[in-house]
């Protein structure tokens, strides 16, 4: 159920994905390693454009490729098709959006 | 029968698109035997109602594919040492098939989906115009010929679990066949060929696990063909997007 655009937008995106994966853990580690509280981290992240940015753009494109894959995995397993395959494409899009943005804004705006 | 002949256990698919059911059958063991000798053997000796396929028994035809103990193979090149596990084998029709009766599967969507993916010439002269020359070593000839000897058994279509899961999916063989079209030189199918296999059952649907490179008893390897279909279809799309 993947036609050329799908194809190429779901490649697009792991390329995009596969270093800021690499950033996101490098993060992860030094901000555990370096011993920062929950305060600390608001503290760098909040009013930083950088990390809206970086964030923002993480939560988008993790949205894009993964709804492409469920829908691939919907058809092949549950052979839903058509409009239900449709639908759920974008929902599983508009669910990671709304979810992953809410929390990017959490951390770096207030 | 000779009382030290031995026996094994093959049990074989036997019913319409119905429904069916395997049926057990003793077959005596040969020094040299392959699996379609055992079907042959049970339809002249067990049950002449016993529908199966074949045509050359050398491997050339294409038309003796089944299941065998779950894989897809030739029968007519299959040896039953090679195959047999604790005496017992297990013969059903190609997977991902209808089936017509017994051990033979219709085999039109696996033809139509080959029609669909334009795996057919596109000529370019006519039989006025003087023979092409082309150089063996031509870079798109060596790729072509690489495809060249599919015998249309259908092996690779039965092992690819894509198929399995989208029956929309054009399936390993077509899609090879829609590459060594695309690159014969003689051919002027290009684009039509690949809009043909960028639709929603393209070539983009492969997860490139490769079963039907590992499947074909021709020992061709359709994975490599579908991987440069996905290149050369994103290099012309790259490319209409630059010059439109
Ligand atoms: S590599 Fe592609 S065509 Fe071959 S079996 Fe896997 S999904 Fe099917
Ligand atoms: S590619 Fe191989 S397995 Fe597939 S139809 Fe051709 S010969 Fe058979
Ligand atoms: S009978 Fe022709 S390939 Fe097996």
């Amino acid at each position: 159920m993947l036609d050329l655009r799908l194809y190429l937008l779901q490649r697009l995106s792991a390329l995009i994905l596969a270093p800021m994966v690499l950033g996101h853990i490098a993060v992860m580690i030094y901000a555990v390693q370096g011993g920062l509280t929950a305060g600390e981290i608001l503290g760098r992240t909040q009013g930083s454009l950088f990390w809206a940015l970086f964030y923002g753009n993480f939560v988008f494109v993790v949205a894009v490729h993964a709804a492409i894959g469920l829908r691939v995995v919907a058809h092949e397993w549950l052979g839903l098709r058509g409009r239900g395959l449709t639908a759920l494409g974008w929902g599983a899009f508009w669910v990671l959006l709304v979810l992953g943005m809410n929390a990017v804004w959490a951390v770096s705006v207030p | 029968m000779n009382a030290r002949t031995k026996e094994m256990q093959v049990s074989v698919w036997r019913g319409t698109a119905a429904g069916g059911r395997y049926e057990t059958f003793a077959v005596p063991e040969q020094e040299n035997q392959t699996i379609l000798d055992v079907v042959t053997w049970i339809q002249q000796y067990a049950d002449p109602s016993l529908t199966y396929r074949f045509a050359c028994r050398v491997g050339m035809c294409g038309s003796c594919a089944m299941m065998v103990n779950g894989t897809p193979r030739w029968t007519c090149r299959t040896h039953v040492k090679k195959v047999v596990r604790n005496g017992a084998v297990r013969i059903g029709p190609l997977r991902n098939l209808p089936v017509i009766k017994d051990l033979a599967a219709d085999m039109d969507p696996f033809f139509d989906k080959w029609t669909a993916a334009e795996g057919r010439h596109h000529p370019g002269i006519s039989r006025a115009d003087p023979v092409q020359q082309i150089a063996p070593d031509n870079p798109g000839r060596v790729v072509a010929n690489a495809g060249i000897e599919c015998i249309n058994c259908g092996v690779c279509y039965a092992a690819c679990d894509t198929v399995a899961g989208n029956p929309d999916y054009l399936g390993p063989a077509a899609l090879q066949r829609a590459w060594t079209v695309l690159n014969d030189v003689k051919d002027t199918g290009g684009q039509t060929v690949l809009d043909a296999v960028s639709g929603t059952g393209g070539c983009h649907n492969c997860h490139s696990i490769g079963s039907c490179t590992t499947c074909c008893p021709n020992e061709l390897d359709p994975l490599a063909a579908i991987a440069g279909l996905k290149r050369e279809t994103t290099r012309a799309y790259l490319r209409g997007r630059r010059d439109a």
